[in-house]
């Protein structure tokens, strides 16, 4: 099968964030960089399904900074075939704006599949694979936990609060990869780091769409105040209970 | 006419949930400052136009009724279509929804159909000289964003728990809407939904969560995180991600940065040394209480009241105690 992922550049979430100086941006001084979690999963996911239906090929598109093309090269360190880079030096932060360069790439390249993270953790909106899917007239299944395709038709799991959906869905589609489809993405080997230097990876500007939703300002939420112990072990149960009741009074 | 306001108001069974009812309240306070009505559109099987008073309790002028077998579950294709062309002829101001499973699908379908962007997951959502203005908290709540939406119509999925279910009782008048597409058309069919545990309390909607980590040591003892869970009447039961690659729990029920994020009035982590992951997911709870036997494990700078020793000693004890407390009440 003809697999599409695309996949996203994000901030290692461990780390202490700042604000920039200009306010409505988070610095980026001594952070990390790496792929979002789903999209990782992501694109283990399309490797797996190659990999089980024998053949096949692995494109991942990326857009933002040209330092996107390192993530990029993860995944194809990863096993995927080719990467394409639709560069962007700001990430805008209306997930229909980066849609429509999605959309305008994916759609001449008659992928049988379409793959996405259900969210990348940063910016963490979960909007863009599922538009995407609409802007190309797809059928589309967010939010998945197990996915199997055959060449023209895919099943999928999909988590909903409290119990689980099961779809039926014809090929081409768009599938948004939620955790519980793969349970950890394979490391790049060594070969297939090396083996990524050498595969294709092409940039263009990226077509970017409208954009309506602006940041306007970014803080940092107020730190919680510190705890304190209020005993050990089970004697120090009827403090705790008492605490609960009258100080911060839900129970 | 221009300042309405159009909830997608969210129903399960025949019944709306507690998402819906919050969406309504956050929609009223908007439409209040604009000017305008709220307009709540509910679908489900026939009969679910019963749910219109509860949706007019809480701030609806009035109710959109769409009605058909075919929407007793979730239509994405045929929600999507009818809610679009609902705000198209209406001529709304903004479309809120609430960012569960459901609104999370359906809002950016949505936004692409209308060319516009969404603000997904936000924690308020106000009016400044005309504008829709929203809170949306990224990086795993480590930062919170100030976002401005500048099209018409602004949509908006607002987060469960974020807004308090209000009390401003307006008409409700019913009207009924046909679907804007037919809904055995769609090309994505359910086949087969399974909830687990029927009444089961859903983590977004628990008061309380009750949740256990690798202290824990083993998937049977996670019948002591039920019994307290069940002591405290109004609790779910949540876990880290160590204990869901585990299988010890469904990963439906793990909370963290790739999982569940949670904000109940009382969680209490079991076992739970507090990973960063984990906290991503539990730190805007309103008391945290945290019971693990080591004492310097980083659970204990987020709790604000901690016990240090063994759960399978405390927990118990503590779930005897909720019990006799619940009991006097």
């Amino acid at each position: 099968m003809k697999i599409a992922v695309c996949i996203k550049r994000v901030a290692d979430m461990g780390a202490r964030f700042q604000i920039g100086a200009d306010g409505t941006s988070v610095s980026d001084t001594g952070i990390k960089y790496d792929m979002s979690d789903f999209d990782e999963w992501a694109v283990e996911a399309a490797l797996q399904l190659n990999e089980k239906h024998g053949g096949g090929e692995v494109t991942v598109i990326s857009l933002g900074p040209d330092a996107a093309q390192e993530t990029i090269r993860k995944a194809l360190a990863m096993g995927a075939d080719k990467g394409v880079h639709l560069k962007a030096d700001k990430m805008p932060f209306d997930g229909f704006a980066i849609a429509e360069a999605l959309a305008a790439e994916l759609k001449s390249g008659a992928y049988d599949l379409i793959l996405f993270g259900r969210i990348a953790v940063d910016s963490a909106a979960g909007v863009t694979g599922t538009m995407v899917a609409e802007l190309l007239g797809l059928p589309c299944v967010t939010a998945v936990s197990k996915l199997d395709v055959n060449g023209t038709n895919g099943t999928a799991e999909r988590q909903v609060e409290g119990g689980v959906e099961t779809l039926a869905f014809p090929l081409p589609a768009v599938c948004t990869i939620d955790q519980g489809l793969v349970v950890q993405a394979r490391y790049p080997s060594l070969k297939g780091i090396m083996a990524a230097k050498k595969k294709p990876l092409e940039s263009k500007p990226a077509q970017l769409g409208a954009i309506s939703v602006t940041v306007r300002k970014m803080e940092l939420p107020p730190e919680r105040s510190a705890g304190r112990i209020v005993g050990e072990g089970a004697a120090a149960v009827p403090e705790l209970i008492r605490l609960l009741q009258t100080e911060a009074k839900v129970l | 006419m221009a300042n309405n306001i159009l909830v997608v108001a969210e129903t399960r069974g025949g019944d709306v949930r507690k998402v819906a009812l919050e969406v309504v309240t956050a929609a009223r306070a908007l439409a209040d400052g604009l000017g305008g009505d709220v307009h709540a559109i509910v679908f489900g099987a026939i009969g679910i136009g019963s749910v219109a008073p509860k949706l007019g309790a809480v701030g609806a002028d009035a109710v959109l009724v769409v009605e058909h077998d075919g929407f007793a579950t979730y239509n994405a294709e045929a929600v999507a279509a009818t809610v679009a062309s609902q705000i198209t002829s209406g001529g709304y101001r903004a479309a809120l929804f609430g960012a569960s499973a459901m609104g999370q699908d359906l809002a950016p379908r949505i936004g692409a159909k209308l060319r516009v962007g969404v603000a997904a997951d936000v924690v308020a959502v106000t009016v400044d000289g005309g504008d829709i203005v929203v809170r949306h908290p990224m990086n795993t709540n480590k930062v919170i964003a100030t976002m401005v939406l500048s099209a018409t119509p602004a949509l908006v999925s607002v987060r469960p728990g974020s807004v308090s279910v209000g009390n401003a009782p307006k008409a409700g008048v019913v009207q009924s809407v046909a679907p804007a597409m037919d809904p055995a058309a769609g090309r994505v069919k359910v086949t087969g939904v399974s909830m687990g545990g029927g009444a089961k309390l859903d983590l977004a909607e628990a008061p309380v969560i009750v949740s256990g980590g690798r202290g824990l040591k083993a998937a049977e003892n996670f019948s002591l995180v039920e019994a307290l869970a069940a002591a405290f009447g109004n609790a779910a039961v949540g876990a880290t991600r160590a204990v869901t690659d585990d299988g010890w729990r469904p990963h439906s029920d793990q909370i963290g940065q790739t999982g569940r994020q949670v904000s109940p009035d009382l969680y209490v982590a079991v076992g739970i040394s507090g990973a960063i992951q984990h906290i991503a997911g539990m730190r805007n709870s309103k008391t945290i209480v945290a019971i693990n036997k080591d004492k310097d494990a980083p659970i204990f700078k987020v709790a604000d009241y901690g016990i240090v020793g063994d759960a399978f000693e405390i927990v118990p004890v503590l779930t005897a105690a909720v019990k006799a407390a619940k009991a006097q009440q």
